[in-house]
């Protein structure tokens, strides 16, 4: 079997008996990447091909003798290019940032890096992580692996693509209001976001700091919990950072059942506009999550209706002040030949942001100004505190809720650049969770008779990662569509 | 899409005042795309306003704490090169802009 096919468990495990070197990693990778990567365009950046070798030939030279591994020692790794890459340059897939490369390492990488991982390289995004399918990037979309002609989801559509391509082992994702989950469920991998505040922010350019959130993008639901212990806990960097105590989060996978636990069925996320395919899918999981020991209980979620309204004026208020400063003094691109300090923060960030950006900072900073504070941005706040009070009035009496994650397949490259409004929709079953903070993992649960991956979204209480994973890992081993892996044509 | 009732249609000169809060110079084009498609946005979010929130505290984040003490000691942090590093224009240690004060 080749290299490039196998889970980031079943590497670790080939890697660590001796049965492959990290240099043939490193070579199997780069010829994946040769073969597939100017089809699918899932990276911004790739790692220098000889740096990468030279990285791996340390390796292999360093446990010569005594084969001392560590866990993520040699596993090829992709990142989102909205997180901080010491040396390795960081664009957010945006013009302003085009040759930056930063002086430090984000939180999660230099956990990551202190395993010697091969980083790949970085992946593609909507710019600053606004938006639903990449088209946003500056430097072009990238493609579902299983249908070129179709989007990979958004924002972290680089990564899920890349996952999905065989193009990278795992990757890092960031999700903002569903920017983890979306594209993982658009190109049939797993995707995970933590708890607010389960993963340091420390690093990560900041879009809507209440709600950004690290996660990783995988094949399986275990190898979710495996790089999830890797980045998972406490930092000094970040406040917001929770000192809850980090568990290991591949022990909640050895129970296969979900016997005993009362599973949610919000009623908000089966309503109108809902994918009929998508539906029908979705109903199935939940049937087999009832197969697994599950007691099904349908609940209801007030507040939904609101979430995107709310989650449009709140993210856009946090992107409008923390967008600020990219000011062209300090990092990022600066125009030229201008005549004062103002028109040069001004001219910098019209040639240096795209438009959604642009569109997205006008919005945030409107609902800010004076005039418009209470009725937008502080109305949003309140209507949030409503959104969470649903989440924690269900979690009374249930420990999972289950729904779509997106309410249709991925869409065709195109379909929505045009409206602002409709792509966000595509947000719908996402925002939620996300305004509460909650964990929420995406699963692949079905194929559209177009041969589109179909997610499922499972959400839990605030902390209770291992419930989630619990779930999902049970899904996942009870069904098969974790396996089934695009052909990508040549 | 929830009903557009009570569109509230941006006019021109209030883009251009939001456009000159941000920082940003709009073409002609992107004033009247931007001013088109934030009134369309606007009467969606605009659903919030029938939604009663009186007495509810407002939720800025869900974070559990949001300050923190340590000791007041010097870390690490970067070098004056890595800082300038990445500057559009430094000198002498020091980060260049274009004259700020008038002619």
């Amino acid at each position: 079997m080749s290299l490039f096919k196998l889970t980031l468990k079943e590497l670790q495990e080939k890697f660590t008996r001796g049965e492959i070197s990290a240099t043939e990693i490193a070579r199997a990778f780069l010829l994946r990447l040769n073969q597939v990567e100017s089809k699918i365009k899932a990276y911004v950046t790739l790692r220098d091909k000889d740096a990468l070798l030279v990285q791996a030939k340390s390796i292999d030279q360093s446990l010569q003798g005594w084969r001392k591994t560590q866990p993520l020692m040699a596993m090829p790794l992709a990142i989102k290019d909205n997180i901080c890459t010491k040396g390795l340059r960081t664009t957010c897939s945006s013009r302003i940032l085009e040759d930056f490369e930063p002086p430090y390492d984000a939180t999660v990488m230099a956990r990551l890096n202190l395993h010697q991982p091969l980083i790949l390289g970085k992946t593609n995004l909507d710019e600053f992580a606004m938006g639903s399918s990449t088209e946003h990037s500056a430097f072009g979309p990238s493609r579902n692996p299983w249908n070129p002609k179709f989007i990979p989801g958004g924002s972290s559509g680089g990564s899920a693509a890349a996952v999905a391509a065989d193009e990278c082992v795992a990757a890092l994702g960031s999700d903002t209001g569903g920017s983890i989950r979306q594209p993982a469920a658009c190109c049939g991998v797993v995707g995970f976001k933590p708890t607010y505040g389960r993963v340091s922010r420390y690093g990560l350019v900041a879009f809507a700091s209440s709600l950004d959130q690290i996660g990783p993008i995988t094949k399986t639901v275990t190898d979710a919990a495996i790089l999830l212990n890797f980045i998972a806990g406490h930092d000094p960097l970040d406040s917001t950072s929770s000192r809850k105590e980090t568990p290991d989060f591949t022990k909640s996978l050895k129970k296969k059942d979900v016997k005993r636990l009362v599973i949610g069925i919000p009623r908000e996320y089966f309503a109108d506009g809902l994918d009929p395919e998508v539906s029908e899918t979705v109903q199935d999981a939940i049937q087999t999550l009832k197969e697994l020991g599950g007691s099904i209980q349908e609940v209801s979620l007030p507040f939904t209706q609101q979430a995107i309204a709310t989650y449009y004026l709140i993210a856009t208020a946090e992107a409008s002040s923390n967008l600020a400063r990219f000011d062209g003094v300090r990092y990022g691109m600066r125009a030229k030949e201008t005549k004062s300090l103002a028109e040069m923060y001004r001219l910098s960030r019209s040639q240096g942001f795209g438009p959604e950006v642009k569109r997205r900072i006008m919005l945030g900073t409107y609902a800010l100004s004076a005039g418009y504070y209470d009725a937008y941005y502080a109305k949003a706040q309140a209507v949030r505190t409503l959104i969470q009070r649903d989440f924690a009035s269900v979690f009374e009496t249930v420990d999972l809720l289950v729904s779509p994650v997106m309410p249709t397949p991925a869409f065709l490259l195109g379909a929505r650049l045009e409206d602002p409004l409709q792509m966000y929709l595509s947000d719908v079953y996402t925002i939620p969770s996300s305004l509460a903070g909650i964990p929420a993992i995406s699963v692949p649960c079905g194929f559209s008779t177009m041969g589109l991956p179909i997610g499922l979204q499972i959400m839990g209480r605030p902390f209770d990662e291992p419930t989630v994973l619990r779930a999902a890992h049970a899904y996942e081993q009870a069904t098969t569509w974790h396996t089934r892996r695009p052909v990508i044509r040549s | 899409m929830r009903e557009r009732s009570e569109m509230h249609q941006i006019s021109k000169e209030e883009v251009e005042k939001v456009a000159d809060l941000a920082r940003l110079d709009l073409t002609e084009e992107e004033k009247s795309v931007f001013g088109s498609q934030l009134s369309h946005i606007l009467a969606y979010v605009d659903q919030l306003q029938s939604v009663s929130t009186e007495g509810i505290p407002l939720t800025s984040t869900v974070a559990e704490s949001q300050s923190e003490w340590r000791e007041d000691i010097v870390l690490p942090g970067l070098t004056v090169e890595q800082a300038l590093a990445n500057a559009p224009e430094s000198d002498e240690g020091l980060f260049v802009v274009p004259k700020i004060l008038g002619k």
